[in-house]
């Protein structure tokens, strides 16, 4: 088994390369939730694919406004179609949600490392995301889906505040249908019309079906989410080598030069945002990180 | 009551609990069932049992004026809930509605009350794995009070 993420060969390795922002059209515009929504991007310069491994991000640049690191949440196996699932939380994203289909993005990525989808075949995976953290982790479900006969149980625990803030709906319900996919939503508070499960989603691990002792962790969401759910995995028998966590800091480069990302000896554009939680753990509790 | 006893031994929340205890139990026991949005309890109720779901799902849940009722939590299969049977004033503080078909097993708490004073290594033992649920539960708590997930749905 692996104790790493795994360092990708489709990331622009020349830093010229990299720091090169690819003109991509809006091919179309879907409101998640709310104040969250997906862009399905595809090159205007020709490319016939654009490749990338589950847990990677783009640097997406609204131009005239600004470039932010946004995770790509749609179908590694499917390469002519770029999806990127983002919140509006500043300026740039509040641009890029005005954006308009047949609008230009410039994209440069994909960078950093992503999830061990390789390293698990065999084991059970065990899938935990927290409100927009699942959109990071839906390439990993596409994959093992494609994959699926390779790997043992599959599990995804997704938690939101409310079940307005539930993500990729239509994805939900097809995966929530199958019987080689285990789906546990819940939500952290909700009225007399829900009918699914309440309360935080470390909740659904306790129970969820799967062997601590063969499996891989996956979990993505905010930080203190994290926390908590590596603990509730630890609790189960999974072990810190197994289990592995996607980082968020403030990305710039994307190629470990400018700094701004560092988070102890690490830069999260370039090591991350997947890690281990072994290697990252004595930094991940500290509050001064 | 033979299968009652079967149920009350491998339920992880008893585990290692001495069998003169869990026949003890056993007499406090009984097979419930509720239909789906059939309250179990409602807030303000005497307190005089706690359950172990075998199949279906509960919501905990608090009415608010002009809002409906608010869920606080979900129990299922194999949990256990309800432990104001076990502090005064012996009250429910919230409403327990089935979600869909349950079926429980219900403990008597007055019953297991009475036999906890006259036993205390029994009152020990229940207190000890009850005292887990209630830390669990104000961890659960206090999670959920954080409020992790940033913006707030317009809802």
């Amino acid at each position: 088994m692996a104790t790493t993420a795994k360092n990708n060969k489709t990331a622009p390795r020349g830093t010229a390369d990299a720091m090169l922002i690819h003109p991509f059209s809006i091919r179309r515009v879907v409101k998640e939730t709310f104040d969250t929504f997906s862009l399905e991007l595809e090159p205007q310069s020709g490319e016939k694919s654009y490749k990338f491994a589950p847990g990677q991000f783009n640097m997406l640049y609204v131009y005239g406004v600004g470039e932010v690191p946004i995770s790509i949440s749609g179908d590694p196996t499917k390469h002519k179609t770029l999806i990127h699932t983002t919140r509006e939380v500043g300026t740039v994203t509040r641009a890029m949600r005005n954006l308009k289909v047949g609008d230009t993005l410039g994209v440069r990525g994909p960078f950093g490392s992503s999830w061990p989808v390789k390293d698990a075949v065999g084991n059970d995976v065990v899938i935990v995301a927290g409100g927009i953290g699942l959109a990071p982790l839906r390439p990993v479900i596409y994959y093992i889906l494609a994959h699926r006969e390779k790997y043992g149980k599959v599990v995804l625990m997704y938690g939101t505040r409310t079940p307005e803030d539930i993500l990729f709906r239509k994805d939900l319900e097809k995966w929530r249908s199958r019987f080689d996919l285990e789906t546990l939503l819940t939500v952290d508070r909700a009225t007399g019309a829900w009918k699914g499960n309440v309360g935080v989603v470390t909740t659904l691990i306790g129970r969820a079906p799967f062997d601590p002792l063969n499996c891989v962790a996956m979990v993505c969401g905010p930080e203190i989410m994290m926390r908590f759910t590596v603990l509730e995995l630890q609790k189960r028998g999974v072990e810190e080598d197994k289990t592995f966590i996607s980082m968020e800091r403030n990305m710039k480069c994307g190629i470990g030069l400018c700094g701004h990302c560092q988070l102890g000896p690490t830069f999260v554009c370039k090591e991350g945002p997947v890690y281990c939680y072994r290697n990252l753990k004595d930094v991940f509790i500290k509050r001064e990180m | 009551m033979e299968k009652l006893e079967r149920i009350l031994k491998e339920h992880p929340f008893l585990a290692g609990l001495d069998d003169k205890y869990i026949n003890l139990l056993v007499g406090c026991a009984s097979n419930v069932a509720f239909k789906a949005g059939e309250y179990i309890f409602r807030e303000g109720e005497d307190a005089n049992h706690f359950y172990f779901i075998r199949h279906g799902k509960v919501q905990v849940e608090t009415y608010v004026p002009q809002q409906g009722p608010l869920i606080i939590r979900t129990r299922g299969e194999g949990e256990i809930f309800g432990w104001s049977w076990l502090v005064p004033p012996f009250k429910w503080h919230f409403d327990a509605r089935a979600v869909e078909v349950t079926r429980a097993l219900a403990l008597d708490g007055k019953c297991l009350r009475d036999k906890c004073e006259e036993d205390h290594d029994l009152g020990y033992e229940i207190m000890k794995r009850f005292a887990l649920i209630i830390a669990e539960r104000l961890e659960q708590t206090r999670f959920q009070l954080l409020d992790i997930y940033g913006n707030h749905s317009k809802k």
